[in-house]
């Protein structure tokens, strides 16, 4: 009964999408207040139906109701309720549910909180979310029922999660990865409608902003997650693998920071507005694009969903009527749209505009990395795959630069920057990041002097050059303190959030350089030296867990005689789908993480001994701390004054009343 | 020149000249860093190049895995149901590798025709199988899994 309700609220909740994407928009061209209104209240009906929907598919797994064929292939009755739960998203049906509700949620926020907007603009925005949203339901509802019953003969226990999916770092990583895709759909709609309404000037762009932010801080936390989590539970000792999976939600990360930018220079001076435009309607299409590749297993991944031809060919023909259509627009629209103010080149908007070509180029040769094997199969190229290397040379060669303008912008004004202001207060950062890059690598290690050197050039240069920026920021305030304290919340998130690069930059450069990996034969009372530790092996025990069996190893990590770390990593045996996993221990600090998985037993098994990798990791802790920053920057943006909404409605009438007078559309001035 | 103009002007150079650098780059980084893929009958009839990093991949014959001792050498036989090559890899097989389940394998192949695996990849489920694999089994077409698979005993 209670799944045959949930299909019933998500059929609900797909007709009144299609409403809120058709009477509104109808409303605010035959300007009917009412048919404008109505996208409020079935906002909120949708949210609410997708609201039940959802929770009825959480029930089935509650009561393990193994009729359902979703939660047949996902639970289990041994599964830790708590897994149950998040069991919900851990497959291809109910992660789609679950986009679906984040979606609405992101609908119902845009009909709460922006309720300040002019109301012909606020219909629209509503009706192009609404379309949005109609695409993923009739996805879920046409090719992925997660209620589909399996009747007669429903099994009597289910085949369980995917154990790689038991793990908490995955209870919270799709639900953040979700928000923040579907965050980007709002950026999508305030793009579409204002070219619809040709109303394209700082107002808009102070309107879309908050929500773009946002959307980026969830987004940037989610991918942070998904890595953290995959090196806790793969074993492998990876942050990252360039895995197309993973590659699918970098692709529209980076259209959504250069999207972050250009949004800013719209906002501040009435610039880049195609080219906005343009990434925010890139950006939702990638994220869709992502989606396809993942789901319909056209690329070979180690994590691809239960892949089938149905579900891509109606992906690909969404993305394709999605992305005609609002590039016809553009293409329609988009020369009426002129950007007036000039600038120098030496000037902010020139650093802007780096930063998005760069993080194009970058985005493009990730997208490229990722599809060219479907490219090359498809023109009988043979099947091939791209490798690392690739995606590292394209990366490192990229972000050197993006890092090295961004420390450097800070310093940037709006229209013309006099070179005695690179010359005042790039100096000492320049001197400083120079004497650290060269100091550093000597002190810290013999080897891979060049990648240390850089990454600390890099990072030193970033948080010099901040500093730098906080000092001439405040240069005519009484104090520091003071000056301070007068700096808008604006200014204090792009700071976080760049210095937030400059952690993860820290991080993920020494990871990489300094990371040591080492496969040990060890024995039971054994013990190696390794990197300057001693790996002594106590043997192998057989523990029993809720739903698996595991063999737990015992290690202890000494340095100079001092006891660092006992480590117990297991290999664990689930009973219901016969699956092993491997799960790494890990002792970390902040200056290294000691990482021990077992390999396998080696022969002759009497004899206990096993194959065990053992990884040092310096500075990995920092990769985590520099997301979690990062994002951090992104929410604060919120909190900025002048997007609170009285203020952004009073612009907005303003900026009405000037078009009305003239009877032309604002431009920026 | 109009400055509107020139700064047009000095906008598209700028585009251009980083789209041709990018454009040349991608082009060296792919060839450079792209593994071709070869079913074991190719490898075994000589079309794969000895010594130049490539994939393989097909089924684990069953029985063929076979551990050395005191040592972290595996050796074992993927087959696509045409030709058994023989692999040997001293890396820690994944966890979901197995008899008669498919794995794709990077490395290269030695002299001897001999396939040193430097990573192995396996994944198995009832309705998944590495596409590479699956379109070059030798099997009828709806049973594209290595349970569909005759080993010739």
């Amino acid at each position: 009964m209670v799944p045959e309700l949930g299909h019933f609220a998500l059929l609900i909740s797909l007709c009144l999408a299609v409403g809120i994407s058709v009477v509104p928009m109808l409303g605010s061209y035959v300007n009917s207040t009412t048919m404008m209104q109505s996208g409020r209240s079935m906002a909120v009906g949708l949210f609410v139906f997708s609201l039940i929907s959802f929770l009825c598919l959480v029930w089935s797994f509650v009561q393990s109701d193994f009729s359902v064929a979703y939660v047949a292939s996902n639970s289990n009755s041994l599964l830790p309720m708590v897994y149950k739960l998040t069991a919900t998203w851990g497959g291809h049906e109910g992660s789609l549910l679950l986009w679906g509700l984040t979606m609405a949620s992101w609908l119902l926020a845009v009909t709460l909180f922006a309720r300040s907007l002019p109301a012909q603009i606020h219909a629209r925005v509503i009706a192009v979310m609404g379309m949005t949203v109609v695409g993923i339901l009739l996805f879920t509802v046409v090719t992925s029922n997660p209620f589909e019953r399996i009747l007669p003969g429903s099994p009597a226990e289910g085949s369980d999660l995917n154990p790689l999916l038991q793990h908490w770092g995955f209870i919270i990583h799709p639900p953040m990865l979700y928000i923040g895709y579907s965050g980007f759909s709002v950026a999508f709609a305030f793009a579409i409608t204002a070219l619809l309404s040709g109303h394209l000037d700082s107002a808009w762009a102070r309107w879309s902003r908050p929500w773009v932010n946002v959307a980026w801080a969830f987004l940037t936390l989610g991918i942070g997650l998904g890595s953290w989590w995959a090196y806790y539970e793969l074993g492998w000792g990876f942050w990252w693998g360039w895995d197309p999976t993973e590659n699918n939600s970098l692709i529209p990360w980076l259209t959504g920071t250069a999207l972050v930018h250009s949004l800013a220079v719209t906002e501040k001076r009435g610039l880049f507005k195609t080219w906005t435009i343009l990434l925010a309607i890139a950006t939702y299409c990638l994220v869709l694009f992502g989606t396809f590749i993942t789901r319909s297993g056209v690329v070979n991944s180690v994590h691809a969903f239960a892949n089938d031809p149905e579900r891509g060919a109606f992906l690909l023909m969404y993305i394709v009527v999605l992305a005609f259509f609002s590039l016809l627009l553009y293409a329609l629209k988009a020369p009426n749209v002129t950007s007036l103010s000039a600038f120098r080149i030496s000037s902010r908007e020139t650093f802007m505009l780096s930063n998005n070509i760069l993080l194009t180029i970058l985005m493009a040769t990730v997208l490229l990395g990722t599809i060219y094997p479907m490219i090359s199969d498809g023109f009988g190229w043979g099947k091939v795959s791209v490798g690392a290397p690739y995606f590292n040379f394209f990366w490192v060669l990229l972000t050197v630069p993006i890092l090295l303008l961004m420390g450097a912008s800070s310093l940037s004004q709006w229209k013309q920057t006099s070179s005695e202001i690179y010359r005042k207060y790039l100096k000492w950062p320049v001197v400083i990041s120079l004497i650290a890059a060269v100091i550093f690598p000597l002190l810290y290690s013999d080897g891979h002097r060049i990648g240390g050197a850089v990454t600390i050039f890099v990072v030193v240069w970033i948080i010099a050059t901040t500093i730098s920026s906080l000092l001439r920021q405040t240069r005519n305030a009484p104090s520091l303190w003071a000056g301070m304290r007068q700096l808008k919340m604006g200014y204090y998130s792009m700071v976080v959030a760049h210095l937030g690069v400059a952690v993860f930059s820290l991080g993920a450069g020494l990871t990489s350089v300094y990371s040591e990996e080492r496969n040990l034969i060890l024995m039971p009372d054994g013990s190696k030296e390794l990197f300057g530790y001693t790996w002594s092996f106590d043997g192998v025990e057989e523990i029993r867990g809720p739903n698996y069996v595991a063999q737990q190893g015992h290690i202890q990590v000494s340095q100079d005689g001092e006891l660092l770390a006992r480590l117990e990593p297991q290999k664990r045996f689930y009973m219901s789908g016969a699956m092993v996993t491997t799960e790494a221990a890990v002792e970390g600090n902040l200056w290294r993480d000691l990482y021990v998985s077992l390999g396998e037993a080696t022969e002759p098994q009497s004899a206990g001994g096993w194959v065990i990798t053992v990884y040092v990791k310096p500075f990995i802790l920092w990769l985590w701390m520099g997301i979690v920053l990062m994002s951090a920057g992104g929410f604060m943006a919120l909190f900025d004054k002048r997007y609170r909404l009285a203020r952004a409605s009073a612009d907005a009438l303003a900026g009405r009343k000037r078009a009305t007078t003239t009877g032309k559309p604002v431009q920026a001035t | 020149m109009h400055p509107v103009r020139k700064q047009r002007l000095i906008f598209v150079l700028f585009l251009v000249f980083f789209a041709g650098a990018a454009a040349a780059l991608f082009g060296f980084a792919l060839r450079e860093n792209i593994d071709l893929f070869y079913p074991p009958s190719k490898i075994v009839a000589g079309q794969a190049p000895v010594d130049k990093q490539i994939r393989a991949g097909g089924c684990v014959l069953p029985g063929s895995i076979k551990r050395i001792e005191n040592s972290m050498t595996k050796n074992f036989i993927v087959t696509d149901g045409i030709a058994n090559l023989a692999v040997t890899t001293d890396v820690i097989l994944p966890d979901l590798f197995g008899e008669g389940e498919s794995a794709v394998l990077t490395g290269k192949l030695n002299g001897d025709g001999v396939f040193v695996a430097t990573q192995v990849l396996a994944k198995h489920d009832e309705t998944y199988m590495p596409p590479e694999v699956a379109d070059n089994l030798n099997t009828a077409d709806h049973v594209k899994t290595c349970k569909g698979l005759d080993y010739g005993t």
